[in-house]
């Protein structure tokens, strides 16, 4: 989907990113993480040529990006910045629908796709809809950015630091959201931060760069099972606990699962590779419906409940302070 | 105020003229400021060195003085509107142009990245969100640009693009409060009006005011051609007049009287007048006779075959005392008498004007082929004070008198040349601020003691009874005394180019009226 090779910025004699090379498949989602300064930014911008690279490239879908229309480029990456950037003089349906304008889409659908979004992200089009971004709250500002950005339907998203505004209830809840959106899962989200917690939590791959140079390229869990350095090492120790918490996945306590319903109902079906944290939002959010979910891992199903997941959860705490 | 209602009754074409004449030099020099800083403003935004340089220039046009810049421009693009036109373009670049820099700068960096990141072009993010987030500022620009143009533009007048300072400059040198009043007060007013417009305009929201936009384009252009209106149906010859002609009761109010003419009047100063008619900027000018671009510029003077214009004889006047007590002062000064004639003056006068060489050395020239100079006695007694009108023959004149009375008395001499006016040199001279100073007799009659009509009309035609009224009545009404005339008669004349008078074989004003 997304590839980048050999990925490196000089300015001067300073050399911000040098050599970054990954690539992502549809619906993974890669965190850019890593202390202030360390290239993560450059290396985004790099991804929607803001910034042009000193050497390396980028191909989407194959198709080497110095050679297609910067523009058109833009407007298949959906792209969302700390400070939000909504137009000020433009309301809210008008901010998210700026892409869709400019390719052209007929009123109606506009309008539509306007409402559905509004309506995802947790905001009453009615309400807001015509409202300016003055009037709204840093929290309501971000979920409008994330709208624009997902606007036109763009299989790429870029986010830099998202959610980095937001105090951290509100961090919380939009991220929770966010990850919840249903449209999400088919897109490659390439996303900055600097909360170590926020990229196990929302990664499929963590990037953890220093001075420019990738330290390691891996899913989460690898940070904290194998650290490739002793900076890797020492990045994750210190809230390794949390990070092992929330890197847990739903396969981890798969044979602590019982094999038939514990009760009846309609189970929610999720995957193996859901962490164990966001399981236990899913279910809970959806039970009044399901009362209970199910898991296949290697052609097995299980199932669980509300409370059993929670047990599980505080088990392999346990496991983890011993 | 009453006086104000009248003279606004009594003129109010003119004041009509005037106004709008202001208003579209204030619009088409912003709309020519606009088109040309706008652009220049959002340029040097993406050219973030330039920027320092540009507007430091256009800081330094604006603090040009500008009666000096419209001096400037006179020698490169002559009088009327375009030097007008172009002065206050320059004062109307800096506003603008900084405003639209400072605009633009202050857009929120995240909202361009943003705009920039998903997808905006560099136009579309100038179109749809630089501009309409800078356009209060741009405005607040626009609005110090009209503010300051309504103010400068009054300066038009001076080199003869009219506009409101033609009332304004007209009372300075008549000395009328109420008349510069009339012109001061419209501008006042405009300048307040158009704020309030533009202010309005700035505090709608931007998305409203791009939408106003469009009007706005056909308003100023329209706002422009204001100028043009009056022109457009603008009677008879086109002339230009000094402000003090246009406002004395012998100046144009008396040739309007006399031969029934209509002109389309200009207010010029004395000193560019004869070169617009030389140009062709008008066609006819009132000069004065005696001076020395008539003939270098090719001039016709035209007879004054109704008796418009009474004889102008020059002579000093000064306060009766102070002649009776000093003999030897007047006789000092009565060494001049009839030694000028029109010819003289006429070669004195072009010496200054076109030799370039100073009065004071003029003047020297002169005493001393006369064999009537004498070197300075400095014997420093009292001081006297000799003050002048404002043009050339005036100023040669304050050199002669102060180089005899320094070479024949004991005085010591200040000179106050180019005072202003008829008005305001006679009031100098009877509140004691001045002791001495050239009049005309022409002058004395009609503008300093309008006498009865009947009277008028017995002496006009003679040139000593002239003389003897006025010496009479100055003594009686004020306690002036007049000296004995110096020679030459400086007569208003009606002047026009020799050959186009002579094409239209124009020789008097009688003429003029019948080729109208």
């Amino acid at each position: 989907m997304i590839k980048t090779q050999g990925l490196t910025r000089r300015f001067g004699d300073f050399t911000a990113v040098r050599e970054v090379s990954f690539e992502l498949q549809e619906g993974q989602t890669l965190a850019l993480i890593g202390p202030s300064g360390c290239g993560k930014t450059t290396t985004l911008k790099m991804l929607n040529r803001l910034i042009t690279p000193s050497a390396g490239k980028v191909w989407v879908n194959g198709q080497d990006i110095s050679q297609q229309p910067v523009v058109q480029l833009r407007r298949q990456m959906g792209y969302v910045i700390q400070d939000m950037g909504l137009f000020p003089h433009y309301t809210v349906a008008e901010n998210i629908a700026v892409v869709p304008r400019l390719l052209g889409w007929e009123v109606r659908k506009i309008k539509a796709r306007t409402g559905a979004l509004l309506e995802q992200l947790g905001l009453d089009t009615g309400a807001f809809a015509q409202k300016y971004p003055n009037e709204l709250s840093g929290g309501q500002q971000q979920r409008v950015g994330i709208a624009r950005a997902l606007a036109a339907n763009p299989p790429i998203v870029l986010m830099d630091e998202p959610f980095g505004a937001l105090d951290p209830l509100t961090r919380q809840q939009i991220r929770r959201d966010f990850m919840e959106l249903e449209e999400l899962r088919s897109k490659t989200t390439i996303m900055v931060t600097h909360d170590i917690e926020e990229a196990f939590e929302m990664g499929s791959l963590v990037c953890l760069l220093n001075r420019g140079e990738v330290q390691q390229l891996a899913p989460p869990e690898t940070l904290l099972q194998s650290p490739a350095n002793e900076f890797v090492a020492d990045f994750v120790a210190e809230k390794a606990a949390q990070l092992e918490l929330r890197s847990a996945k739903l396969r981890d306590i798969f044979s602590e699962l019982p094999e038939a319903p514990p009760l009846p109902g309609n189970a929610l079906p999720l995957s193996p590779t859901l962490p164990l944290l966001r399981a236990i939002y899913r279910l809970a959010k959806a039970r009044g419906e399901h009362p209970l979910g199910s898991t296949t891992y290697q052609g097995q199903q299980r199932y669980f409940t509300l409370s059993l997941l929670i047990e599980a959860f505080k088990n392999n705490l346990q496991s983890w302070a011993n | 105020m009453g006086e104000l209602i009248t003279f606004f009754s009594d003129n109010q074409e003119k004041v009509m003229e005037q106004v709008l004449e202001h208003i579209g030099l204030t619009f088409i020099s912003l709309l020519l400021a606009a088109v040309i800083a706008i652009p220049a403003g959002i340029f040097i935004t993406r050219r973030p060195r330039l920027s320092g340089g540009v507007l430091a220039f256009t800081g330094i046009l604006q603090t040009i003085p500008s009666i000096a810049l419209l001096g400037f421009l006179i020698p490169i693009l002559g009088i009327g509107l375009k030097p007008a036109i172009f002065a206050l373009f320059l004062y109307a670049l800096l506003p603008i142009l900084r405003n639209t820099y400072t605009g633009i700068s202050e857009v929120d960096a995240a909202v361009k990245e943003a705009a920039l990141g998903i997808g905006l072009s560099k136009g579309q993010l100038l179109r749809q969100v630089e501009l309409p987030l800078a356009l209060p500022v741009i405005f607040a620009g626009l609005r110090t640009a009209t503010v300051i143009n309504v103010g400068v533009a009054t300066l038009a007048a001076y080199i003869g693009a009219g506009g409101l300072g033609e009332f304004i400059f007209g009372g300075i040198a008549l000395n009328n409060a109420t008349m510069i009043l009339a012109g001061a007060l419209p501008a006042a007013l405009l300048a307040i009006i158009f704020d309030q417009l533009l202010a309005l305009l700035q505090n709608t929201n931007a998305r409203k005011l791009s939408k106003a936009g469009k009007p706005l384009l056909l308003i100023i252009p329209l706002l422009s051609s204001a100028y043009f209106w009056p022109q457009a149906y603008a009677p008879g010859w086109s002339a230009g007049f000094p402000p003090e002609f246009m406002g004395r009761p012998d100046g144009y109010q008396k040739v309007v009287d006399t031969y029934g003419v209509d002109f389309t009047t200009t207010i010029l100063n004395n000193a560019l007048m004869y070169k617009a008619v030389y140009e062709s900027e008008v066609d006819v000018i009132s000069g004065y006779a005696t001076d020395g671009r008539v003939e270098a510029f090719r001039l016709r003077q035209l007879e004054d075959d109704r008796h418009a214009f009474p004889p102008y004889y020059c002579a000093l006047i000064m306060q009766k005392k102070l002649a009776e007590e000093n003999k030897n002062l007047t006789e000092a000064l009565g060494l001049l008498e009839g030694r000028i004639d029109d010819s003289v003056m006429t070669v004195l006068n072009y010496r200054v004007d076109f030799d370039k060489i100073s009065p004071e050395q003029v003047a020297r020239d002169f005493l001393k082929a006369e064999g009537l100079w004498r070197a300075d006695q400095k014997q420093g007694g009292e001081t006297l004070i000799i003050g002048s009108k404002i043009f050339t023959e005036q100023y040669i004149l304050v050199e002669l008198f102060s180089q005899l009375i320094n070479g024949y008395t004991d005085y010591d001499v200040d000179t106050r040349p180019g005072l202003g006016g008829t008005k305001i040199c006679f009031d100098a001279l009877r509140n004691g601020e001045i002791d001495l100073y050239p009049e005309y007799t022409g002058t004395g009659l009609q503008v300093l003691l309008n006498p009865p009509q009947d009277t008028l009309e017995h002496i006009i035609t003679q040139p000593d009874a002239v003389y003897r009224y006025v010496s009479r009545e100055f003594e009686a009404q004020y306690g002036l005394k007049w000296l004995a005339p110096l020679g030459f008669n400086n007569t208003y004349a009606l002047m026009m180019r020799e050959a186009q008078a002579e094409s239209m074989n124009i020789k008097s004003i009688s003429d003029l009226i019948r080729q109208q």
